[in-house]
């Protein structure tokens, strides 16, 4: 398996730009498929073409945004999860989306949740893959950057000498591509530093659409245990967990995921 | 040039298995197991009495500054130091708080407020020390998010000089420090305010700063004058291109140094206390030195083409003895003549008219601290003091109040001038 953070789109994937807040922060965002609209937001890992973006662009026309700030963005025009939530709902004016379904991955999955809680006329379904976004002292979250890489790689995958932990292995001899890793991390720890609660508890009882919970049973980055915040605020929900996955079911159980996704946004 | 001893005030007893125990002496090193308050009672009584040694002897300066949960330097607070120090330097040495790490402290007027009550209390002898501060203290000790550091670090640099600087009251509306009403009792002694010293890295923007605003940039670092090299000359550069004199009293840097009476009892008496320094004081995971966001994406690409990490690696991970100390600058040590030479040499090297000594080193006892600042006092300051002295040069970031012991070529009286 080749670096997974380097793989790169294939070649039906589009990539689209556009400028949103008032033209201060630029959007990527790439496309593929055909058919009613899905909105992929992804993890503090980057985007990479995965295997649930290629299945959902089977049945789904997938529009999958860079989560801004990667680039040379200032993030000082986006300084909490609100300005986040309305900057997707921005991104959803510009693609022209009165409404979609919306997958969210851990940091993508609390994203996907604020667009939700806050947008709730424009989200007809929400994925929630392992989302973040509580803090309980029974289960800490661990410091995504006061640990190792090689102790994240633990905790990330349920398997930790297969191949997909290999793949995850950060590019130590290219110091250009690992200060690329580091920024692509802080436009993430941007909205979360330094504990990830960030007021969704509030907020996340507005949330109107059918929601679907996944987790790896073995997930040690965010504990199974905080489906219990989400599902007790949320009024339509379900959670199914994901056997023999850590916090990546997608990359990990990749079949047993897309399939779970697939069935509940049908 | 002006000596300034500084001091960390270290931890002097960690166990000897601490680096193979621990993860790191800072942010997360266990307070319970490792940080005895009747040692440090002892600690801080011996680092304010040598601190008070310097100024009894001679040194232009003594310096504190602010780490948080560290164990090679746990001054949370220096201003509490800087005020202690106030009342016992009666040989009116230059009071250099280098610094307050700005970003941590909403509102920053609090800043504001105790650099001015330092200086009204030491009759206008503050150097005020802006550091932006590691990664360690404001992003993983004080949960600054790290992409907020410098715009947090910038708007305080405002805040503070503005509340020095206007009539109040006035009204503050910053990003991160909302104020109706700003109007510190009091303002400083010294006019405009009290000379501002930049303390950092290696950032881009920082030695901008100092280009922009006027003011000294120090480079703080325990790896020496030699690696201090391509620091001090992307600082020298960025001058250039700003159309700025080279005048070298804009620019410290710090350096350790151990004197003894010769070069091989130096050897004899230090060695044990640098390794100490450099094997446990020095034990901090890659991951801690900078979080993502930390640095800017211009500094880090600088950073990157200079080779700064990888240089820093090397130095850190390098097989270390005296000898290795010595010849790579880690260390300057030996008799004072060796020492007064090597300063000298690092001077001109780096253009630099404020060394910042590291006189207490690991842990080195406080006899032993003591014979180090007396015999640099005495025997090494006679012979550096005049550097730069045939040059016309005029610091004039040195504070007023501070006694100005004026600098001589060798052979001539020392003259104090104030």
């Amino acid at each position: 398996m080749t670096n997974v953070m380097t793989n790169p789109m294939p070649p039906y994937v589009l990539e689209r730009n556009f400028e949103l807040v008032n033209g201060q922060v630029p959007a990527k965002v790439y496309v593929a498929g055909s058919g009613e609209p899905v909105l992929y937001l992804h993890g503090a890992d980057g985007l990479a073409w995965n295997p649930l973006l290629e299945a959902l662009a089977g049945q789904y026309t997938v529009y999958a945004p860079e989560h801004p700030g990667a680039g040379q963005t200032d993030l000082l025009h986006l300084r909490d999860m609100w300005d986040l939530a309305l900057y997707y709902d921005e991104l959803l004016d510009a693609l022209q989306l009165p409404t979609a379904a919306v997958v969210g991955h851990s940091f993508g999955g609390m994203a996907a949740a604020e667009l939700a809680a806050n947008s709730r006329p424009r989200v007809s379904k929400l994925v929630l893959i392992a989302p973040i976004g509580f803090w309980r002292d029974d289960a800490p979250i661990a410091d995504l950057a006061g640990i190792s890489p090689e102790q994240l790689i633990q905790l990330l995958v349920h398997d930790p000498s297969g191949p997909l932990a290999a793949a995850l292995a950060p590019p130590r001899h290219d110091p250009q591509a690992m200060f690329e890793a580091a920024v692509r991390m802080a436009s993430i720890l941007h909205f979360i530093w330094p504990l990830p609660d960030k007021g969704l508890k509030r907020r996340l009882h507005r949330v109107a659409a059918p929601t679907l919970l996944l987790w790896g049973t073995g997930d040690k980055l965010v504990s199974p245990v905080y489906a219990e915040e989400f599902d007790s605020r949320l009024s339509d929900s379900r959670l199914e967990l994901i056997e023999n996955a850590g916090h990546l079911p997608h990359l990990e159980q990749p079949t047993a995921t897309c399939e779970r996704v697939l069935k509940f946004l049908r | 040039m002006k000596s300034i001893f500084f001091h960390f005030m270290p931890y002097r007893d960690l166990p000897d298995d601490f680096d193979k125990k621990y993860e790191s002496i800072w942010v997360t090193p266990p307070n319970d197991e490792l940080c005895d308050p009747n040692m440090v009672r002892q600690y801080y009584k011996w680092s304010l009495d040598e601190l008070e040694l310097a100024d009894r002897l001679g040194f232009d300066g003594v310096g504190v500054n602010e780490h948080h949960q560290n164990g090679y330097g746990f001054m949370a607070s220096p201003n509490l130091m800087a005020a202690a120090l106030a009342r016992r330097t009666p040989n009116n040495s230059a009071i250099c708080v280098l610094g307050n790490t700005l970003a941590l402290y909403s509102p920053a007027t609090r800043v504001a407020e105790e650099m001015a009550m330092i200086d009204c209390l030491s009759d206008g002898r503050l150097v005020a020390g802006f550091p932006v501060g590691t990664s360690m203290d404001v992003n993983f000790c004080y949960g600054v998010t790290p992409t907020l550091t410098r715009p947090r670090y910038r708007e305080a640099v405002d805040l503070i000089t503005q509340a020095w600087t206007r009539p109040g009251p006035f009204t503050f509306n910053g990003e991160f420090n909302q104020l109706r009403y700003v109007n510190p009792w009091p303002k400083p002694l010294q006019k405009p305010h009290p000379p501002v010293w930049l303390a950092g890295g290696g950032s881009v923007e920082t030695w901008e700063l100092a280009g922009d605003r006027d003011w000294t940039y120090n480079y703080l670092s325990f790896f020496g004058y030699q690696l201090a090299q391509k620091v001090m000359g992307g600082f020298w550069e960025t001058m250039d291109r700003m159309g700025i004199d080279r005048n070298p009293y804009r620019a410290g840097y710090s350096q350790q140094i151990c004197v003894s009476e010769t070069d091989e009892r130096a050897e004899e008496e230090y060695l044990e206390h640098v390794m100490y320094f450099f094997n446990k004081c020095m034990h901090t995971p890659p991951w801690f030195r900078e979080a993502p966001g930390y640095r800017t994406r211009r500094s880090s690409e600088f950073a990157i083409k200079s080779n700064q990490a990888t240089e820093l690696v090397r130095m850190a991970t390098m097989e270390k003895d005296w000898k290795t100390l010595v010849d790579s600058g880690m260390i300057i040590a030996g008799s004072p003549a060796t020492v007064a030479d090597r300063l000298i040499e690092a001077a001109k090297t780096l253009n630099a008219g404020n060394l910042i000594a590291l006189l207490q080193i690991g842990s080195m006892p406080h006899h032993l601290t003591e014979k180090n600042i007396t015999l640099f006092a005495e025997e090494v300051l006679p012979r550096i003091r005049g550097q730069w002295a045939d040059q016309g040069w005029d610091h004039r970031w040195w504070p007023n109040g501070a006694a100005s012991r004026v600098g001589t070529l060798a052979g001539e009286p020392e003259r104090s001038a104030r």
